[in-house]
């Protein structure tokens, strides 16, 4: 840790608050520097922080077509699978599962995704609950500039499952280069940079912050009970944004891997190809972000469940194509469907790839990441809330074992959920609501 | 435009800084020293000021507001000129059909507080810069380097009152000047402090939500009302679709507002202001979810005409029919399924296939053009309109299902649940079937499985009606080479085509009735209570006869004291 710079940080803050006007400002820990060859921090050779993010896609996979034969290490890739050969070793593929209804209606494209995401299914599609990337985000996203980044990959800016509380969705960016201007614009300070001077605007916007947090006691002393919650969340978001602005303010510890990418151009919309190109440039952004420590969780979504993914001329998005898309009488299956899952598969591939290409020392990005891919439904095209196709990578620095295939045999899907969440440490026993609660990780993937 | 409320009652260019009464004059006073003070001690004062208010029974509820309110606001407090970026995700909640409704459960999180925050600083660097500081700062600080206490002071107490929608009390006051002062010293500029002040007042709960306080009932003790603070906010954003005015704002501070007499004024004023065509217009984006054109994507390569400009006329047609109707002709409600009158530009007339005058030929600058369908035609009222028949079909589909869904959950207030788990649509899939040509043969069939029919007998027979017009809402006559058949039924009155079906949704006492209750729920951004119910149900009955006018409706609704109850916990 630099003392010298430290001093100076705190000698900028008292000149701020000359005027006898205690603005309290929290400090965030300095992280220290890292050792030589980047892995661990060289104090005490703790390794990097481990990251996690969510990566959805919609309307699953062709049913009897990629559950692999056998269970464990040695099973193959079924033929729909094939694209995701190349990380076949640092992933694993869990069958088998379900999502309880519990007799509540099915919200169909919503109900799977949100009991995966969150544990619970309820009753309508306006109710939600904290989801799994808040809850391991507030157990190991701590000390970074963003608490969690969302992106979505068709322009829809509500095709999201990431939530604190019970109060609306964390919208998704749209945009590949409004994410840039976000993470590598203002406010932007390269580890690697020798110079460092905290930004005096930055210091008062802070402060405003720091202010408006002060203002929840006054307000939650007369609010009222339904509204409690909801008005905690936003002093919660406020206290995000304080704690994005401290970061700024403090000197970052180097990261050897850290690059800026380049910013590129952008074409927003829903034809497979513009969201294959949108998705490439969200992957280099977050792992970009995650390798320059701005932030350790993300929720990434290839578009809503509803996928309005097409092929340009084509009368039906992907969506409406489950379920009108006839089976083919001599392949059984729904050929222009099982065209776009891979097409999935192959973009979850890139994506795992694209941290996998972030040389961390001896080893890469995504080998301290766990990415969770989920999906809303078993099979689109009956609405199945069975049999769900479920996706890790990475073994989130070494807490979780890849190369398997786990094959459940009709539990809750939450089950996947909980196993990451106790790889990363998280100590509650129990995870999920009603039918949906899930006690027991697999063990076998736990490392 | 500079919105209505600058031509009704201030002088430009704007803002409360030409507007407002001038409470404090003193601009060379000495810094109170209580001001210097340290900022725990400050907040101290200001929560001992805040809980001073009588009466153990008042609580705070919150409402967010949309980002069209927030940029409203900003507009009418400093001037249309200021820039506010859109963009950003600010997402809405549809709750019982409206995102009014759904404002009241939002919170905001921490990517919109994000946004928020940088719009805040843009703002404030706007308002502050040397061009605007004579017209909407109010004073000049004795020096522009150092702070000066007393012109922040002011600044804060004029703009916060428009901001926070209520008088900012003296220990807030207190807390936004030792900000700028702060600020100012650490920057070396009064400006920038006052930038600090003003940034945050657009980023506290008390600007991004309508707080709404609530007081007990002087004629019903054992209720509770809205105080006449939070009466303003709630008729203006009602009517307006805005924050109040100073004259609103006036009436709430004597205490007017809470009379009979006083509140009957201000609606009758609210009503009959330009403003009220805001009002309108926001109320049918919601009603009609015309916000979900952000997501639209009609398919281009199949639909040639309809381009990103056809997107926005659709839109801006159905707004512009909606408000000419109701406000310009004082038109009944219902007649909107009917209406043949409505608006085009070149785009639109193409999507249509109708010939259309240049605008410039009738004198007109813009390009929209009043226009009539002919009788025959079927593009009759909002159904008819390609806003309402492009934003329910697939890209290059049209959909009878999603169509018919739209019409029983939009203007009948009708839920149609989503089908059951696990059922295997294969029957209907077959596109290629010889037999089943149109979308009617293979819709047969679901209404013929008892597992998909009772929903579908609510959509389909609606819906049917409307596939003579294709998924970019163009008329047609032929699907895959057969003639469509338009028939249908409703409330067991059947028809041959869109405009029997229009008939009968005008005639169908259920569209009535959900329409006062979402105007009511708009309002409130909460649904009725039993109790309102009742009480809606005697609007109605009152209204009905006389023809549903919108202004009669906005009067009824605001002018009753129902309207400003508060249900704990609602």
């Amino acid at each position: 840790m630099s003392a010298k710079n430290e001093i100076g940080r705190r000698t900028v803050l008292r000149g701020m608050l000359r005027s006898g006007a205690a603005v309290t400002v929290g400090l965030p820990v300095l992280e220290s520097f890292l050792n030589a060859n980047g892995t661990a921090y060289a104090a005490t050779g703790a390794p990097l922080p481990p990251c996690f993010g969510t990566w959805f896609w919609g309307l699953g996979l062709i049913p009897n077509h990629w559950e692999p034969a056998v269970a464990g290490p040695d099973y193959e890739l079924p033929a729909h699978l094939a694209g995701l050969q190349p990380i076949r070793s640092k992933m694993n593929l869990f069958s088998g599962m379900q999502v309880f209804l519990d007799g509540k209606v099915n919200q169909n494209h919503y109900s799977g995704a949100q009991g995966q995401a969150t544990g619970m299914v309820s009753r309508n599609g306006g109710d939600y609950s904290t989801s799994i990337d808040t809850l391991v985000g507030d157990h190991i996203g701590r000390g970074t500039r963003f608490r969690s980044l969302e992106v979505t990959c068709d322009g829809d800016a509500s095709a999201s499952w990431s939530a604190r509380g019970s109060s609306g969705l964390n919208p998704s960016e749209t945009s590949p280069l409004a994410l840039y201007a976000r993470i590598f614009g203002d406010g932007f300070r390269d580890p690697n940079l020798a110079e460092f001077q905290p930004d005096p605007a930055v210091m008062v916007r802070h402060s405003v912050l720091s202010a408006v947090s002060e203002q929840r006691r006054k307000l939650m002393s007369s609010v009222s009970a339904t509204d409690r919650a909801r008005l905690d969340e936003y002093f919660s978001s406020v206290r995000d944004l304080e704690q994005k602005l401290a970061f700024e303010l403090d000197r970052p510890a180097p990261l050897p891997a850290c690059r800026v990418p380049e910013a590129g151009t952008e074409e927003i919309g829903a034809l497979v190809e513009q969201v294959e190109r949108t998705h490439r440039q969200f992957a280099r952004l977050l792992a970009h972000a995650m390798a320059c420590g701005q932030t350790r969780i993300f929720n990434l979504t290839m578009g809503s469940a509803f996928s309005r993914l097409r092929l340009p001329g084509e009368v039906n998005a992907y969506h409406a194509l489950t379920h009108e898309e006839p089976i083919h009488p001599e392949l059984g299956y729904q050929p222009g469907c099982k065209w776009l899952a891979e097409r999935m598969m192959d973009f979850f591939r890139e994506f795992v790839q694209t941290l996998d290409g972030i040389q961390e020392g001896e080893g890469t990005l995504l080998d301290r990441t766990v990415v969770f891919a989920f999906t809303d439904h078993g099979e689109a095209r009956m609405h199945s809330m069975k049999r769900y196709p479920i996706l890790t990578a990475g073994s989130g620095g070494g807490r979780m074992k890849t190369g398997l295939h786990v094959a459940a045999e009709g539990d809750a899907a939450t089950r996947v959920g909980f196993t990451i969440q106790q790889a990363l440490g998280l100590v509650n026993g129990s995870w999920g609501t009603e039918s949906n609660q899930v006690s027991r990780p697999f063990s076998e993937v736990l490392a | 435009m500079g919105g209505a409320w600058h031509q009704d009652v201030t002088p430009e260019p704007a803002g409360f800084a030409t507007g407002s009464p001038d409470r404090s004059d003193d601009m060379s006073g000495s810094i109170p020293l209580r001001r210097i003070v340290r900022l725990p001690a400050l907040l101290a004062a200001l929560v001992v000021g805040v809980s001073a208010a009588p009466g153990a029974a008042e609580e705070l509820t919150f409402v967010r507001l949309t980002p069209a309110q927030y940029q409203r606001a900003v507009h009418d407090v400093f001037g249309p000129s200021v820039r506010v970026d859109e963009g950003g995700a600010v997402l809405g909640v549809r709750d019982r059909g409206l995102l009014a409704v759904g404002a009241r459960r939002s919170t905001l999180t921490a990517a919109e507080v994000e946004r928020y925050e940088a719009l805040a600083q843009q703002i404030a660097a706007q308002v502050t810069e040397p061009a605007r500081r004579a017209t909407l700062i109010g004073c000049r600080p004795a020096a522009d380097d150092v702070p000066d206490d007393a012109c922040t002071a002011r600044f804060v107490e004029r703009a916060g009152r428009f901001l926070f929608r209520r008088p900012v009390t003296g220990g807030e006051t207190d807390l936004y000047v030792a900000v700028a002062r702060a600020a100012a010293e650490t920057l070396g500029d009064y400006y920038a402090g006052l930038r600090a002040a003003l940034a945050w007042m657009l980023v506290a709960p008390e600007f991004l939500f309508r707080v709404e306080r609530s007081e007990p009932d002087p004629a019903d003790p054992g209720r509770l009302r809205l105080d006449a603070w939070s009466r303003a906010s709630r008729l203006s954003f009602f009517l307006w679709d805005s924050a109040p005015d100073h004259l609103l704002l006036d009436a709430a501070e004597s205490g007017d507002l809470l009379t009979p007499e006083g509140l009957e004024r201000q609606v009758e004023r609210l009503v009959a202001s330009p403003r009220a065509e805001q009002g309108v217009r926001a109320f049918f984006s919601d009603m009609l979810e015309l916000d979900r054109f952000a997501t639209l994507s009609i398919d281009s390569s199949l639909f040639p005409r309809f381009t990103k400009n056809v997107e926005d006329d659709a839109r801006e047609q159905t707004l512009r029919t909606v408000a000419d109707h109701l406000l310009d002709r004082n038109r009944d409600y219902r007649d909107l399924f009917v209406t043949r009158d409505t608006f085009l530009t070149p785009p639109l007339a193409a999507i249509y296939g109708v010939p259309l005058p240049r605008s410039q030929e009738l004198g007109g600058a813009v390009p929209w053009v009043p226009y009539r369908f002919p009788e025959g035609s079927s593009h009759v009222g909002l159904l008819g309109q390609v806003s309402f028949l492009a934003l329910h079909s697939h890209p290059g589909r049209s959909s009878p299902t999603l169509r018919g869904q739209a019409v029983q959950q939009i203007f009948l207030c009708r839920t149609v649940p989503p089908p059951p788990p696990d059922v295997d649509f294969s029957l209907l899939q077959d596109t290629y079937n010889p037999d089943y040509r149109t979308t009617r043969d293979r819709l047969a069939e679901h209404r013929r499985n008892p597992a998909c029919a009772s929903c579908h007998n609510l959509t389909d027979p609606i819906g049917l009606t409307l596939e003579v017009f294709d998924a970019a809402g163009g008329y047609r006559t032929m699907e895959n080479g057969a003639p469509i058949d338009a028939s249908g039924e409703l409330n067991g009155r059947t028809y041959a085509g869109p405009a029997g079906l229009a008939e009968a949704l005008r005639d169908d006492p259920r569209a009535t009735s959900c329409f006062i209750e979402r105007a009511f729920s708009y309002g409130a951004a909460r649904p009725p209570t039993d109790r309102e119910q009742a009480w809606l149900a005697d609007v109605e009955a009152e209204l009905t006869d006389g023809g549903l006018k919108w202004r009669a409706l906005m009067r009824r609704i605001a002018r009753s004291p129902d309207f400003y109850t508060v249900v704990p916990g609602a």
